[in-house]
């Protein structure tokens, strides 16, 4: 070996600089240097020149001005010189720079050397940094070396090409008769090669996977051989031979058998016989044993060598070294899934496994846990896992979290446990949840209607003892405010009894309003819980007023709104503070994929969500999911196509109340001469009645104007013996069409029909979609407000299409 | 398929790298830096195998030197430990009882000898003596040519 004394000199002189800046200085020195070596014309030293910039970009200092060097470099006929300059080529030429390209035709040429030691640098080179278009250029010139070489060249000339297809799919079949052929060689570099490229192409195309198929028995043939023959002392690797090959030809086979019978047979004797004779005590011996593993479960294997290789894996998990327990998990993840009683097996080891120190055994334990809890299990896997979360790192408290809220969403044995739970979580990790575990929560606590008094204590105790958790502390504060008399009463069977005064309780409520640590989302809850308290309290109301003043000039807008409408609740609407107040209805289950608003304030617009979905029932019951998007699409254009009609409904209490029912009013004083006009034309076909529920019936006739135009008349009475007050209807119409609604006659329908309400709805239907709509109905009656929804599929007088 | 290939010392510094896919520079660093601490801050006894990004980071240290190699995720990652080790032991071979200054001393050397090893993100060879033979080959054929060039002047 040649000393490259003035590049050691240098490495010796930058490596005793003492700081930083001293290295700089000498890198700079050498640079410049370097720089006007390149510059002169050749002499010796340019491999050591190069050399000495490789080892300074090696150390991330800038050394683009050496490409040209290396461009140079590889045009030498010196072989020193080339090595060096192959070597920067693949350091600071890659496909991203310009000077790349100009090296293809040396690498050409290079490629065609009478040294194969030069035919390997250019070999090399090209698997490297070969773009797309050297690739293209080249391709031939390497599947010429495929087929006339000498092996040393030949197996350099397979990976060259498994390169060239990864960059250029097309050329793939150029290469499929000679890897064919190569699989017949005896050298084992150029065998796996081979079994390299054939698994690229395959990976490609699936119509070279069914040619080469074929190979299947002479695969076989091979690993029979290296897994039976003696020891051979070229390829021995602590007694397997040739492990690389192995696995190699293992994951071929694992492609080629995968969906099909056929070949999947032709290998389950040489399964079997490696997965029993390779040796495990050593890693190489379980790699190939891992692979094997690998490749039964993923083809068409038969039964008994399936539980062969489940057992390999639970040996696996019993082994001492940490690897190979990582490993077993992970291939246990995949198949648990599908062998799930089997590896139900293991349970109990993969559970130890989530006390190991180690973090990545931990993530591997973890997901496995939870993809093996089960109905039957699911209460000591779940203790096993608030265990774990308790000591969890933090980068798995996230997913830790969020699969233990599923978990206990399918398997939830009762709803006291799954309520409990869920606390439980948010406790020890309530900073790692995500967003819409808050309204998850608060939706599964209004259901468990009898568990209301329990919840409401457990979630006080922990809202005392700690603030810091912001999910935990928003649904405590949502609780207190909605159950607060449950609270106070304090008769709660199933807790031990605390006594509660209402000075405890807005106490506490206050805390979250002052302290620092409430996100601003936490405070509005807080403010709201504190409001709804005042309904449900006698003594301390005046307290309240006092803290939901202070907030009128919060900086924060929100809150600030909140505090200012509260207060006008307090002043100028007291008469309907109770009815705004009162207990939230029942929040209905929404389908998992829809997402709920972030907080309380959206809970109420779930409840006319929820009440939209019961419109499904007039839907046939087979109604795919995506026609359930379809609907909810309806939904969301009738917030943008409401017209005049005011809107009732939403978050904002008592003053909004006031304006829509005097805007109402004004509406009807200012067009009831107009209002009769509309009813004027006579309906073409008889009004068809499609909502009649508590007396309040609605009906529909419709009227073509166009061809693509229509005017739908809603009519409505009422024959209760209560008078309604305003009276609202919204109409929602699939995206197309085009939805415009006049003002309705009124907003009042007097006891016992003696008036009718009608609405004017112009529709415009220029694709001619079939055509629904959906209504929703509002109105207030004897104090109270009702919403309900109905869907009008077909209209009268027109036909199925909608024309 | 292996992407990259790292050494680094104990401190951090980098001693080697070899990407197999086309990454500019400035991601290189950043992939260098995340990837030393990641590694650095592991446990002395932890498990040698990560998970970063969408590939499989397999690391082995051997005296004062972390080996960090990153494989795509359908790759076995035993058999990864087992290239990290047979380039040790073809290092090993060739620089005798090698120790990091070697690498540092004769990292262009350490370069063709990974060369000879892998190509392409691929292990080329699985025979020791193939790929000792090759480098000696290559070694002689330089000194050959430098022979008959004319020394050059230092």
């Amino acid at each position: 070996m040649s000393p490259s004394v003035q590049l050691q000199e240098m490495i010796r002189a930058i490596r005793s600089a003492r700081t930083q800046c001293e290295e700089r200085s000498v890198i700079q020195r050498e640079c410049a240097a370097i720089r006007a070596q390149f510059r002169q014309a050749d002499n010796g030293g340019r491999s050591h020149n190069l050399a000495k910039l490789l080892y300074v970009h090696m150390l991330g200092y800038p050394a683009h001005f050496g490409q040209m060097e290396c461009v140079r470099m590889i045009a030498s006929p010196r072989y020193s010189e080339k090595r060096v300059g192959y070597l920067g080529a693949m350091m600071l030429l890659d496909e991203k720079q310009d000077a790349s390209l100009l090296i293809t035709n040396s690498i050409k040429n290079d490629l065609s050397h009478s040294n194969q030691f030069v035919q390997s640098l250019a070999l090399c080179t090209l698997a490297c940094m070969g773009s797309a278009e050297m690739c293209r250029d080249l391709a031939p010139e390497i599947d010429r070396l495929l087929r006339a070489s000498n092996s040393y060249i030949k197996k350099k000339a397979a990976l060259c090409a498994v390169h060239i297809v990864r960059k250029v799919h097309e050329l793939g079949e150029l290469f499929v008769p000679a890897a064919r052929s190569l699989l017949s060689e005896k050298n084992h570099g150029v065998l796996h090669g081979a079994v390299v490229l054939i698994i690229e192409l395959c990976e490609q195309n699936p119509e070279t996977l069914e040619h080469f198929r074929k190979t299947v028995p002479d695969l076989v043939q091979i690993m029979k051989g290296l897994v039976l023959s003696g020891y051979s002392p070229e390829h021995d690797v602590a007694g397997i031979s040739d492990p690389f090959l192995q696995v190699r030809i293992l994951r071929l086979l694992r492609i080629l058998g995968r969906k099909n019978e056929g070949a999947s047979d032709a290998m389950n004797d040489l399964l079997a016989q490696v997965a029993t004779n390779t040796d495990s005590t050593k890693t190489v011996g379980n790699a190939v044993l891992y692979e094997t593993v690998l490749t039964v479960l993923d083809i068409k294997s038969e039964s008994g060598l399936r539980v062969l290789a489940v057992n390999i894996l639970g040996r696996f998990l019993l082994n001492n070294d940490r690897n190979i327990r990582y490993i077993a998990m992970t291939s246990l993840q995949k198949i648990v899934g599908t062998d799930h009683n089997a590896v139900q097996r293991h349970r109990g080891t993969i559970v130890d496994c989530l006390k190991d120190q180690d973090a990545s055994v931990k993530r591997r334990a973890l997901e496995l846990s939870l993809a093996l809890v089960s109905a039957s299990n699911v209460r000591s896997m779940m203790k096993e896992l608030l265990l774990f979360l308790s000591s969890c790192p933090a980068e798995l408290r996230a997913h830790a979290t969020s699969g233990i809220f599923n978990a206990a969403e399918r398997y939830a044995p009762s709803q006291r446990w799954h309520i409990d739970t869920m606390l439980h979580v948010l406790i020890t990790a309530g900073g790692d949840v995500r967003d819409e575990t808050v309204p998850n929560l608060i939706q599964l606590i209004t259901i468990a209607s009898e568990l209301h008094c329990y919840t409401v204590h457990k979630l006080y105790r922990a809202l005392i003892a700690d603030i810091s958790q912001q999910s935990l502390v928003q649904v405590a504060c949502w609780c207190i405010g909605e159950y607060g008399d449950l609270l106070l009463r304090g008769d709660c069977q199933e807790a031990e009894p605390v006594q509660v005064t209402e000075d405890d309780a807005l106490d506490a409520l206050e805390t979250v309003l002052h302290s620092h640590m409430s996100s601003p989302a936490t405070r509005g809850f807080a403010l709201t819980a504190t409001m709804k308290l005042s309904t449900r309290i006698t003594d301390n109301v005046d307290r309240i007023r006092s803290i939901v003043s202070i907030y009128g000039s919060c900086i924060d807008v929100e809150l600030q709104q909140r505090a200012v409408e509260y207060n006008a609740l307090f002043k100028k609407y007291d008469h309907m503070r109770a009815a705004v107040l009162e207990r939230m209805p029942v929040i209905e289950k929404n389908s998992p994929g829809h997402t709920n608003g972030e907080s309380t304030g959206e809970a109420t617009q779930d409840a006319p969500r929820a009440k939209l979905k019961q419109g499904e029932l007039l839907l046939p019951p087979q109604q795919p999911a995506n026609q359930v998007c379809n609907l909810l699409d309806l939904l969301g254009d009738s917030e943008e196509t409401l017209q005049p009609s005011p809107a009732f409904g939403g978050a904002a209490p008592g003053p909004s109340v006031n304006t829509t029912s005097t805007a109402g009013g004004d509406l009807l004083d200012l067009l009831g001469g107009l209002a009769l006009t509309p009813l004027a034309p006579a309906p073409v076909a008889p009004p068809v009645p499609v909502y009649d529920k508590s007396g309040v019936t609605l009906t529909v006739s419709c009227e073509k104007q166009s061809a693509t135009g229509l005017t739908v008349t809603l009519t409505a009475s009422n024959a209760t013996d209560a008078d309604i007050s305003s009276f609202t209807l919204q109409a929602a119409v699939p995206k197309s069409v085009q939805l415009h609604m006049k003002a309705p006659s009124g907003d009042a329908l007097p006891a016992r029909g003696s008036a009718k309400v009608t609405q004017l709805v112009v529709l415009n239907n220029p694709n001619k979609v079939n055509l629904k709509m959906r209504v929703r109905v509002s109105y207030t009656r004897l104090g109270s407000a009702f919403q309900d929804t109905v869907q009008i599929d077909s209209f009268p007088g027109l036909d199925a299409a909608g024309q | 398929m292996i992407r990259f290939l790292l050494l680094f010392s104990r401190q951090g510094k980098l001693r080697l790298q070899k990407w197999f896919t086309a990454i500019s520079e400035r991601e290189k660093k950043k992939i260098i830096r995340d990837l030393t601490t990641m590694v650095l801050a592991r446990q002395p006894r932890s498990c040698n195998f990560l998970h970063w990004r969408d590939l499989k980071i397999i690391y082995k240290r051997y005296a004062s030197l972390y080996f960090c190699l990153a494989i795509e995720n359908q790759e076995n990652e035993l058999i990864a430990l087992e290239v990290i080790h047979r380039y040790v032991e073809l290092l090993d071979i060739y620089f005798g009882n090698v120790c990091e200054l070697d690498i540092i001393f004769n990292f262009e050397k350490a370069y063709f000898i990974l060369d000879e090893f892998l190509i392409g993100g691929e292990v080329q060879e699985t025979s020791k003596q193939m790929v000792n033979r090759s480098i000696e080959a290559s070694d002689m054929l330089q000194e050959t040519m430098e022979e008959y060039m004319s020394k050059p002047a230092f």
